[in-house]
């Protein structure tokens, strides 16, 4: 561990004292932030200006069988990575677009459009991605229990 | 003048893989662009999760047919991080050479690809040809040309010997001597460097404002890579230059790619010198604890990031995949940007789209039978000449001449 990973946490929970317990550093260049809750915007915002956290690397959508989580992996020179969670309930998931202060992440928006069914207020018009224009609606296949419809093994 | 809007794709649209993109033109002028993507899509990430880690090397090795190394090792990275495996040094050295000799099969690749692009095919048909060897030396190391298997969860499966070590030490020699004559021909070749200058331009601004990664980033100025920002496998123990260029079109793609061959040459010759002796692989369980790493690898395009979720079991709970592609497509919008429609396959080319380039095939099934059997190169070039015989196509009196009038 570095004192580069220390100083960001030190200024995260100054700015933001709720984080005190939910910043971690895994390891040297890998800091979580394990959920900003209603502050996320502030926070990416502190993060990307203050910090320099500029480059938005991919968000991971996931569904741990009760609520959505999302991480926002955003990298800055010298290889540090903060990945910061927020969560939404699995019923009605919303979150709010950043595509105005990161244009590449829409196609990540995109993604998790497709692939959990979340909606993104704020994302405008567009193709979607990544699955085909006839995928059956309501059917998100990185959902836990969503199930294959196709019972046929592969292979076969 | 009235706009035309014209779809492109997805069958093939410049590139040997389906996308479909729509162009809107004033005349030849493009005014907008927009990609669909995800026709190759195929469901990998939900597919780990029903997999068991070692199944995952594979999987995710299969992800591309030529970043297929930088795939692997971004996954085996990942776990082996959440596991707290400490790989042993002489893999380290291992996925390093993998990782260049990947880099270097790439960048030549591509440089053919921009050279058919531009219509200079003789640069396509020298550079392909001098692929195979950097493809000849993979195939030794590992037995395959691409999907090589290298890796698995604690190490490699395979060590390099001393006689494979002269024989990639041969091969970097002969790959520096013509990868400085592509050099020259990309510094002074007129008709290339008017071609190419000018053209797909992304300004150092739009670049970092749209996350370009990898070559591309780094011929607009960009100066980031994951080998040198945030090392893995050996590249700590290795030194080497990051390659950047500040002309910010597909002739600066072109310049970061070549300097990039030259620097992995060094890098495969620092990597065998001071390789350790010692195992390739520690032992790692089925079963890995809960947790969660985000792996980061500098692949030949750029940037590639693996995710990787566990729950304590022998399968993951999550795996994510940013491919550098999908980071860099979201520039091709802004490189075409009042460009002409004739530019749009070398820009498109030159971001060096993923594509699976796995074509060869050795496992035949003969008819009549279920035994599959292995052949060897040369008998499969002599059952393609007698195949081809088969159908009335005989070069054998050709041959005949070109042999006589080779000795006169």
């Amino acid at each position: 561990m570095t004192t580069r990973e220390e100083a960001a946490k030190t200024a995260l929970i100054k700015k933001f004292g709720f984080l005190e317990n939910l910043v971690r550093i895994q390891r040297e260049r890998r800091i979580f932030i394990d959920d900003a809750g209603q502050d996320f915007e502030r926070i990416l915002d502190f993060a990307s200006e203050d910090l320099g956290f500029s480059v938005l690397c991919a968000i991971t959508g996931s569904d741990d069988g009760t609520r959505y989580e999302f991480i926002y992996h955003m990298a800055r020179p010298k290889g540090d990575m903060l990945n910061i969670k927020i969560y939404t309930p699995r019923d009605g998931s919303r979150v709010k677009t950043i595509t105005d202060k990161f244009p590449g992440a829409e196609i990540f928006e995109r993604e998790l459009t497709d692939l959990l069914g979340v909606k993104i207020d704020g994302l405008g018009e567009g193709n979607r991605y990544p699955l085909s224009d006839d995928w059956p609606k309501g059917e998100y296949p990185l959902r836990k229990d969503w199930v294959k419809k196709d019972k046929k093994p592969e292979g076969k | 003048m009235r706009k035309v809007v014209i779809p492109i794709g997805p069958q093939h649209p410049a590139l040997k893989e389906p996308e479909s993109f729509s162009v809107t033109l004033s005349g030849e002028r493009i005014m907008a662009f927009s990609a669909r993507l995800g026709y190759n899509h195929r469901g990998i990430e939900k597919a780990c999760e029903d997999r068991s880690y070692t199944q995952n090397v594979y999987l995710t090795e299969r992800i591309c047919g030529i970043c297929s190394h930088a795939h692997s090792t971004a996954f085996v990275q990942a776990v082996e991080e959440i596991a707290g495996i400490k790989i042993p040094d002489r893999a380290s050295y291992i996925r390093t050479i993998i990782s260049e000799l990947e880099r270097i099969h790439s960048h030549l690749l591509w440089l053919g690809v921009a050279g058919h692009e531009i219509g200079f095919d003789t640069l396509l048909m020298y550079t392909w040809r001098d692929r195979e060897i950097v493809m000849d030396i993979l195939a030794q190391i590992t037995g395959n040309r691409v999907n090589y298997g290298m890796n698995t969860i604690g190490g490699v499966r395979r060590d390099i010997d001393d006689e494979q070590k002269k024989n990639i030490l041969k091969a970097m020699d002969k790959l520096e001597e013509r990868t400085l004559y592509y050099i020259t021909v990309a510094t002074s070749e007129r008709t290339v460097i008017e071609r190419l200058s000018g053209v797909g331009v992304l300004p150092h601004k739009d670049a970092v404002r749209l996350g370009a990664v990898g070559p591309t980033g780094r011929a607009s100025g960009v100066d980031r890579d994951t080998r040198r920002d945030d090392p893995y496998a050996a590249y700590d123990r290795i030194k080497f230059k990051v390659i950047t260029d500040d002309h910010c079109d597909v002739y600066g793609r072109t310049l970061v790619r070549v300097g990039e061959l030259m620097e992995a040459y060094k890098i495969i010759r620092q990597a065998l010198k001071d390789m350790p002796e010692g195992p390739i692989t520690v032992k790692a369980p089925r079963k890995i604890p809960a947790g969660e790493a985000v792996s980061r690898y500098e692949a030949p395009r750029g940037e590639d990031l693996h995710y990787v979720k566990s729950n304590g079991t022998e399968k993951p709970e999550r795996v994510k995949v940013r491919a550098p592609t999908l980071a860099n497509v979201q520039t091709v919008a802004k490189m075409l940007e009042d460009g002409q429609l004739a530019d749009l396959p070398i820009v498109i080319a030159a971001i060096d789209p993923c594509f699976s380039c796995t074509d060869r095939m050795t496992i035949i099934k003969h008819a009549g039978s279920r035994d599959l059997g292995a052949m060897a190169w040369e008998d499969l070039r002599t059952h393609g000449i007698n195949w081809y015989k088969n159908k009335g196509v005989d070069f054998s009196r050709l041959n005949e001449k070109l042999k006589k009038a080779n000795k006169v």
